[in-house]
């Protein structure tokens, strides 16, 4: 937490004695610890919510256990009226329900930080002078005011009343949006939540703890800003691409897509079919594409190992298709609500043989939605797929951000004009373009797509010249993609000591350590590859700006020493001074990780 | 729209579905599928550029090359999947999927038994000759116990899966079984599969002279054998009637199925209910009357707003 130096007093209603400190604040980490049942997520969509709409930032971020039932959770909120990129290193504040919340978070806590914690469930250890302790017997007064049920449910929205109390925040609009959360609910369950919500805010913490704090007016512009998680923002970018058909399998943290998918496309007068296994999926979105729609397809690590045979298919028969991959802690099974960037390298040469395609990442929530029609774009225009690599932390986490444009919104439409005689639809002097089935073909002949080889009217053919020049063909169709796209803009100055270069959700994490960074003195400066593969020309000349090039991403260093988007990058520009920073512990970057890294690499 | 007379399609013939010649082997059981299958379409004058014929990996899975339509040559196994995607997203489309054992009971066995509970509008039409043709003479699925090949020199050991039943269990909606000697009752059930709205399959023994000679000789009169036919019921109150097969009714197809080969031939199973492409149309119907037919920038838009 970030204050102005300057408390000030302000009087009390009730004791003038006991004058209350308010702090003013701009940035406030608070992690709130419990269990997954407890509704600790609702308490922090609840303050994310309310800061998108008080034009403050907001980031969050989640951990849920893989378990069916049960089992620690925690949802960090960091609310700052400047710009927010990162969920915090450390909390400013602790809500630990139970014992093992505090004893497993504790540490978290900043020196200096307070922990507010449940006196029914939690002894901590008083003679820690680091922190400040609250304790407050959240149960009991939560089923006191609920009256009778001894049921705890609701000490969620108890704990949000204490902290609206805390942090002086907008009660009559945190009001308005609890009430819109419950009202397609039993009018009782709307009844308790304002029980459970006006005994936390009337709750005196008294002598232990006379202060609050208040944050400074947010720079965000209020209106017309939306709050939501990246896998929500991801589907409805799907949409506005003019994605109509898709088909998934559920794994995590893919499914919530789907679901929304599921939901959503018979509004638009689309399908998205639940398929039986990934095969199947993949398999049931390229009948989509080959029947001339723009087709959606997605899963989750060990899901798109399933999925790349036909991957390759969708390759050599060049059909437009958006492949998601929201990635999560590998191999195997590995951490299946973690985060991780280790499935960079199977995105782009996963799949036997070799198969150009285009792989994208988006790098935050409002990127999400964008990301998605960028995919769209380029697998029509260039008839491929496309893989977007988004991750775990993305998929859950909830930022504010403006509502997106509506206006680049596509209405797909199916081509099936007749295509005359001389109709080639790989032809080499031209970018692909299908008949789909339907279509009339004046010349009497029809098209066969094939996973053959084949020559410019798609017949096989084993011609070792034809294999050369279709090889040659699918490349440089993606070079000429490549060749258009704009240069990353460069975070910091053009030139300097360290040049880190980034990936996917780790955007937030390196530009706050950019700014960290240069805060300090160093010249440092980054960039960002939102188009990982193929990657726009000119990222040599912007390295040559700098004395150290460093690789920011989550994942292994392999057995060479570097992870793998600087595998990449060596490999292209053959450059010693390209380092790597990565890790491998499921979570996201520090800043203070990445400003060890930028050290080290001295 | 043009005010303008349409004009008159072309009729479909033979010739016009004629493509490449197939590379099948000569005296190959699939010319005959073929053959039969353009007569039906032909017979049927459905619309040329609406015919989609699609295929795996095998012997069998080459079909789309050799008819002269639109049509997709896919990989091992997932031609039904790919199909429900053709079938659900353009219902103006005749969806045919191609196939041999291999492809259809053994990489694409999962397939097969979920297209068959999800009921999409297609035709599945598989060319069952009991062995491993393509790549020369290995077990199938189906290839009987004591079958001697290349992966079981000593003869097959692993009891073979039986189809009928297992079409039957899954839930497909019309299910036929034919012989690739017997042309004419090929094209009866290749129609009757045809004019079925949801998926249907029919089983061709359709025997690879290569791999193995004669596997089908004892379902073949001209070779000596028997081919008998399923009686069906005409529900005319005879006596006769009581002893024929109710198309619809599952325990009589499976009594059918567990006849010793080569068994009978026939529509084993016939039940309408309501296709996968007929659900999601209500689905959109009713999705679309909720939201009174936004379009997608209001549906968006709608959607922002609740999130403010």
């Amino acid at each position: 937490m970030s204050s102005t130096p300057t408390a000030k007093q302000k009087p009390s209603a009730t004791d003038q004695a006991t004058a209350e400190l308010t702090e003013d604040i701009n940035n406030a980490v608070i992690r709130l610890a419990g269990n997954s049942q407890d509704g600790i997520q609702t308490i922090g969509g609840l303050l994310a919510k309310l800061a998108g709409r008080s034009a403050q930032e907001v980031m969050t971020y989640m951990t849920i256990p893989s378990t069916i039932s049960g089992g620690a959770s925690i949802f960090q909120v960091r609310i700052g009226s400047g710009e927010v990129l990162s969920p915090g290193d450390d909390a400013d504040f602790l809500v630990a329900f139970y014992q093992d919340s505090y004893e497993n978070h504790i540490n978290t806590l900043r020196e200096g930080g307070v922990c507010l914690y449940d006196t029914d469930h939690v002894e901590p250890d008083l003679t820690d002078s680091r922190v400040t302790f609250v304790g407050v017997p959240m149960t009991s007064t939560t089923i006191e005011a609920i009256g009778g049920s001894a049921r705890d449910r609701g000490k969620n929205i108890f704990v949000l009343g204490l902290l609206t109390n805390l942090f002086e925040l907008q009660r009559e609009k945190l009001v308005h949006i609890i009430e819109t959360q419950f009202k397609n609910k039993h009018e009782s369950v709307l009844r308790n939540a304002m029980l459970a919500f006006d005994a936390g805010y009337a709750y005196q913490l008294g002598d232990i703890f006379n202060r609050s704090y208040e944050f400074q007016p947010g720079e965000a512009e209020v209106d017309g800003r939306i709050t939501t998680d990246g896998n929500t923002a991801l589907t409805y970018g799907l949409l506005a691409a003019g994605a109509r058909y898709g088909a998934g399998y559920p794994i995590t943290p893919w499914s919530s897509i789907m679901e929304q998918l599921r939901a959503e496309l018979p509004k638009y007068g689309g399908i998205f079919v639940q398929s039986e296994d990934e095969l199947a999926a993949v398999s049931t979105a390229i009948g989509f594409a080959y029947s001339g729609h723009l087709a959606v397809t997605g899963s989750s690590g060990p899901g798109l190992s399933l999925k790349m045979e036909a991957m390759g298919y969708a390759s050599m028969a060049e059909l437009p298709l958006i492949v998601i991959n929201v990635q999560r802690g590998g191999p195997s099974t590995g951490l299946p609500t973690s985060v991780e960037q280790s499935d960079l390298m199977q995105a782009i040469y996963g799949s036997h043989g070799d198969t150009p395609r285009v792989v994208i990442a988006p790098k935050d929530v409002e990127d999400c939605y964008y990301i998605a029609i960028e995919a769209g774009r380029i697998a029509r225009e260039f008839s491929t797929p496309v893989v977007i690599l988004t991750d775990q932390s993305l998929s859950s986490r909830i930022e504010a951000f403006p509502e997106p444009d509506v206006s680049a919104v596509i209405t797909p439409k199916l081509n099936l004009e007749p295509r005359d005689e001389d109709f080639k639809p790989y032809p080499f002097d031209a970018e692909t373009k299908h008949a789909p089935p339907g279509t009339k073909m004046t010349g009497g002949k029809y098209p066969v797509v094939t996973g053959l080889e084949h020559d410019e009217w798609g017949h096989p053919s084993s011609s070792p010249e034809i294999h050369q020049k279709m090889t040659d063909r699918r490349r440089e169709k993606h070079k000429r993609m490549a060749a258009a796209l704009p240069l990353p803009d460069i975070h910091g100055d053009n030139e300097g000591e360290v040049l880190l270069i980034g990936w996917g959700s780790t955007w937030g994490p390196i530009r706050e350590a950019v700014n960290v960074a240069r805060d300090n003195g160093h010249a440092v400066s980054a960039i960002h590859l939102r188009h990982i593969h193929p990657m726009p020309g000119g990222i040599d000349e912007i390295m040559n700006a700098f004395k150290r090039v460093l690789v920011i991403e989550m994942n292994d260093e392999g057995m060479y020493g570097y992870g793998q988007l600087a595998t990449l990058l060596r490999a292209r520009y053959a450059d010693s001074k390209i380092q790597s920073l990565t890790k491998c512990d499921g979570l996201n970057f520090k800043i203070r990780e990445i400003i060890a890294g930028i050290e080290n690499s001295a | 729209m043009s005010t303008a007379a349409p004009a008159e399609p072309e009729k479909l013939t033979k010739k016009s579905l004629l493509s490449d010649h197939p590379t099948w082997c000569p005296a190959c059981g699939d010319f005959a599928v073929l053959a039969a299958f353009f007569k039906v379409l032909e017979k049927l004058q459905v619309p040329h550029e609406k015919i989609c014929t699609l295929a795996g990996i095998g012997c069998a899975s080459r079909f789309p090359y050799f008819v002269n339509s639109h049509g997709l040559h896919f990989i091992h196994g997932r031609v039904l999947p790919l199909a429900m995607g053709v079938s659900l997203s353009r219902p103006d489309l005749h969806v045919f999927a191609f196939g041999g054992d291999g492809d259809g009971f053994s990489i694409g066995g999962n397939h097969l038994e979920h297209c068959a509970r999800k009921n999409p509008n297609l035709t599945y039409i598989i060319m069952d000759n009991f062995v491993y043709g393509l790549t020369k003479k290995q077990t199938s699925p189906t290839s009987p116990v004591g079958f001697r090949s290349k992966t079981d020199p000593g003869g097959a050991m692993d009891r073979p899966v039986n189809p009928m039943k297992k079409l039957v269990s899954s839930g497909a909606s019309f299910i036929a079984r034919t012989h690739a000697a017997q042309v004419k009752h090929m094209m009866e059930m290749f129609e009757r599969a045809i004019k079925h709205p949801g998926f249907s399959v029919v089983e061709v023994l359709s025997e690879c002279v290569i791999f193995y000679k004669g596997a089908f000789d004892d379902g073949n009169p001209r070779k000596g054998g028997e081919f008998e036919l399923i009686e069906e019921k005409a529900w005319d109150n005879t006596p006769e009637d009581d002893e024929r097969h109710d198309v619809t009714s599952e325990p009589d197809a499976y009594a059918i199925a567990d006849i010793q080969y080569p068994g009978k031939f026939g529509v084993f199973y016939q039940n309408e209910r309501p296709s996968k492409n007929t659900l999601e149309q209500q689905l959109i119907d009713t999705s679309q009357e909720k939201t009174a037919g936004a379009d997608a920038r209001e549906l968006l838009q709608k959607r922002f707003a609740l999130m403010k």
